[in-house]
């Protein structure tokens, strides 16, 4: 791949030797893909270990009895959380998208002076590290009678995705015609009817990219987790760190755990991958 | 299809009292005030935290109408020079070398990854679903797997036959490229003086003379300042030894598994949208493959480059569920500072010095994100 020819050699134009730089090509991604891969190899096979089989020189070996128990241990530890995430990461999910449509709708067709500083304004709230804003909204979620409840974190979720969900629409519905809210304009129709009748239809595409990303980083968030809810409200990442966390640690419980946290966001991964990487393109606003 | 009679944008063109556009307004608004709160006003709340004493006296932390005094710059004097708070400079120093390292590695990882699905490799699919599927893991769940990994019995030392003894990865406590912090005015100048030779040399490039000469009197001033009156300018009273703790490199390996996915995807991104013909047209000037990369190909994914640098950037930069995940809460030789304020004002109940900490975040990542997103917003005016 890196050959230091750096003189141009006119008489190489064509690669000489096809096969071999075939085979080269290969075996780097087989090295890159094994990089990837053995994590979860190991991931797989501690999981899968009674606490006395795992130590450094069986680290590699498959199980010699297969010990599904970790499994039903750890989701006794994790599945309260899991049931957290799940109420949180579906209606976060939901009020963001749908926020964040209408938003992308009005920056995107119904320009007004000023709009684009606002939108500028809207995306810092992504980058923004929450340290920053911790402590008020801390103090906020408290004096609302929201702290320690899924109620509190449905609410952090929703205002600090919508900067995203709104991105992602505004470019998203920016690729629509504005031909055909014209055409819509001239038949009579208004905000809503055309959004109703001609926006949102065509949306479909763009709820999956952001629903999916929405979904995943919720699913998989963890400052909020810790500081605004209490152990009977948090998500599955909390549970799983206090899982790992523990002192005496045997390493087949937290590796269970993991895959359990890990599953509902690989699946989403493994069979909306397109959708996903779409999302997270447009995470580093517009190339 | 398009006729030309309607003017192409979509801004309707009645000049009467317009209640679509009133809605417009109205559909933005709870965005915008539950925005304007949530960050603009909580940020504000959290600069004016960090110049009171809330918590610095524990008695008073947690009462229920704690007596607050204003005290100006004094938790961030004390965080910066202050000689309780030298834990809070080495994960400041932490940060910066982990979000070098980080970045270095990501951009390489994922260029090269990208460059080798370039080739239309069999299974390319397959192969893109491998090097990404990390980036839909929560941090907590990597740090999970790889804080196995790098444990004294886990699957690095028992992979490469390591001492487990030698080997503590996540907790070993040797550091390099240290460096007294009473040298950081100097390191600052230096380092500024640097970037302001880097612009004298653009600006003679673009034949700009007096942005030149400007650029290099301000630099030449800069150096001969910290080599004279800012060497006297001591940060802490007594010499402070701050480096790269090798701690780390663990962390390191563990964040550029999940994220370098994400510049593979870019480049790739980047590398499908150069056209064939321009690659075919070097070709036959007489590139080597070499060659086509380094002339064409490098140069029109340098825009890419530069967006990878600031996302991955501001994602190290406030980086704190990965660390919590790989090393217990209060091991010092891989602590950041997004760590620390989260044990400063959530676990010791210093609110006043945690917010301190937190806007020192806050400018870290505005000094990277705010120039990008300015820059996005100029170049989409001018298409």
């Amino acid at each position: 791949m890196t050959t230091t020819a750096t003189t141009p050699r006119p008489e190489v134009t064509a690669p000489r030797r096809p096969n071999v730089s075939r085979m080269l090509l290969y075996l780097a991604l087989l090295v890159a893909a094994l990089f990837f891969l053995v994590p979860v190899y190991l991931l797989v096979v501690t999981a899968l270990k009674t606490p006395d089989a795992i130590g450094l020189d069986t680290t590699w070996r498959l199980p010699g009895v297969w010990n599904w128990a970790s499994f039903s241990e750890a989701w006794s530890k994790v599945s309260g959380g899991l049931r957290n995430s799940i109420i949180l990461a579906f209606s976060a999910t939901a009020l963001s998208a749908l926020l964040g449509s209408l938003n992308g709708y009005a920056l995107s067709k119904w320009k007004f002076r000023g709009a684009d500083l606002l939108f500028a304004l809207m995306l810092f709230g992504m980058f923004i590290p929450y340290q920053a804003v911790l402590i008020p909204l801390f103090q906020f979620i408290k004096s609302i009678g929201l702290y320690g409840s899924i109620g509190g974190l449905i609410l952090a979720h929703v205002v600090y995705g919508l900067p995203i969900t709104t991105l992602i629409f505004r470019n998203y519905y920016s690729e629509v015609p504005d031909a055909l809210v014209e055409a819509a304009l001239i038949d009579g129709a208004g905000f809503w009817g055309i959004y109703s009748r001609v926006i949102f239809p065509l949306s479909v595409p763009g709820f999956v990219v952001v629903v999916i990303w929405q979904f995943t980083q919720v699913w998989n968030e963890f400052l909020f987790g810790v500081t605004l809810a209490n152990p009977s409200s948090q998500p599955i990442t909390a549970a799983l760190a206090q899982l790992s966390g523990g002192q005496a640690v045997s390493w087949n419980l937290p590796m269970a755990g993991a895959i359990l946290t890990a599953i509902p966001t690989l699946i989403v991964y493994i069979l909306l991958g397109r959708y996903f990487v779409r999302g997270l393109l447009a995470g580093s606003v517009k190339g | 299809m398009a006729r030309a009679s309607i003017p192409t944008r979509a801004a309707p063109r009645r000049r009467s009292f317009n209640s679509d556009r009133l809605w417009s307004l109205v559909v933005l608004l709870p965005s915008a005030v539950l925005l304007a709160i949530f960050v603009y006003g909580f940020i504000f709340r959290s600069g004016y935290l960090s110049l009171t004493d809330w918590g610095n006296d524990p008695a008073q932390a947690l009462s229920l109408n704690p007596v607050i005094k204003y005290t100006g710059l004094t938790n961030y004097s004390n965080l910066f020079g202050g000689l309780l708070d030298s834990r809070f400079r080495q994960d400041l120093v932490s940060t910066l070398f982990f979000t070098a390292f980080f970045i270095v590695a990501c951009l390489g990882l994922g260029l090269g990854l990208a460059m080798l699905l370039d080739r239309n490799p069999k299974g390319e699919g397959l192969w893109r679903t491998i090097f990404l599927f990390p980036m839909s893991l929560s941090f907590i769940v990597t740090g999970t797997i790889w804080r196995w990994m790098l444990q004294p019995a886990g699957g690095v030392n028992a992979l490469f036959g390591l001492d487990p003894d030698r080997h503590a990865w996540l907790t070993s406590n040797a550091s390099i490229w240290r460096f007294d912090w009473n040298k950081l005015p100097l390191i600052t100048a230096v380092v500024v003086a640097l970037v302001l030779l880097g612009l004298a040399s653009r600006a003679r490039q673009s034949a700009n003379r007096t942005q030149m000469w400007v650029a290099i009197a301000c630099a030449a001033l800069l150096v001969l300042w910290a080599f004279t009156l800012g060497n006297s300018v001591k940060m802490t009273p007594v010499p402070e030894y701050h480096g790269f703790n090798l701690a780390f490199i663990g962390i390191i390996i563990a964040a550029v598994w999940q994220m370098s996915g994400y510049t593979m995807a870019l480049y790739l991104a980047g590398l499908r949208g150069i056209p064939d013909e321009l690659r075919e047209a070097a070709r036959v000037d007489g590139a080597s493959e070499w060659g086509v990369y380094r002339r064409v190909i490098f140069p029109l994914l340098a825009p890419i480059t530069l967006s990878a640098m600031i996302i991955l950037g501001h994602i190290s930069l406030k980086i704190f569920d990965l660390v919590y995940a790989m090393t217990s809460l209060n091991n010092l030789n891989t602590e950041v500072p997004a760590l620390l304020m989260y044990i400063t004002a959530f676990q010791g109940n210093q609110f006043a010095k945690g917010a301190a900490i937190g806007m020192v975040l806050l400018i870290l990542v505005a000094a990277v994100i705010v120039p990008y997103l300015a820059s996005q917003f100029r170049r989409s005016d001018r298409s």
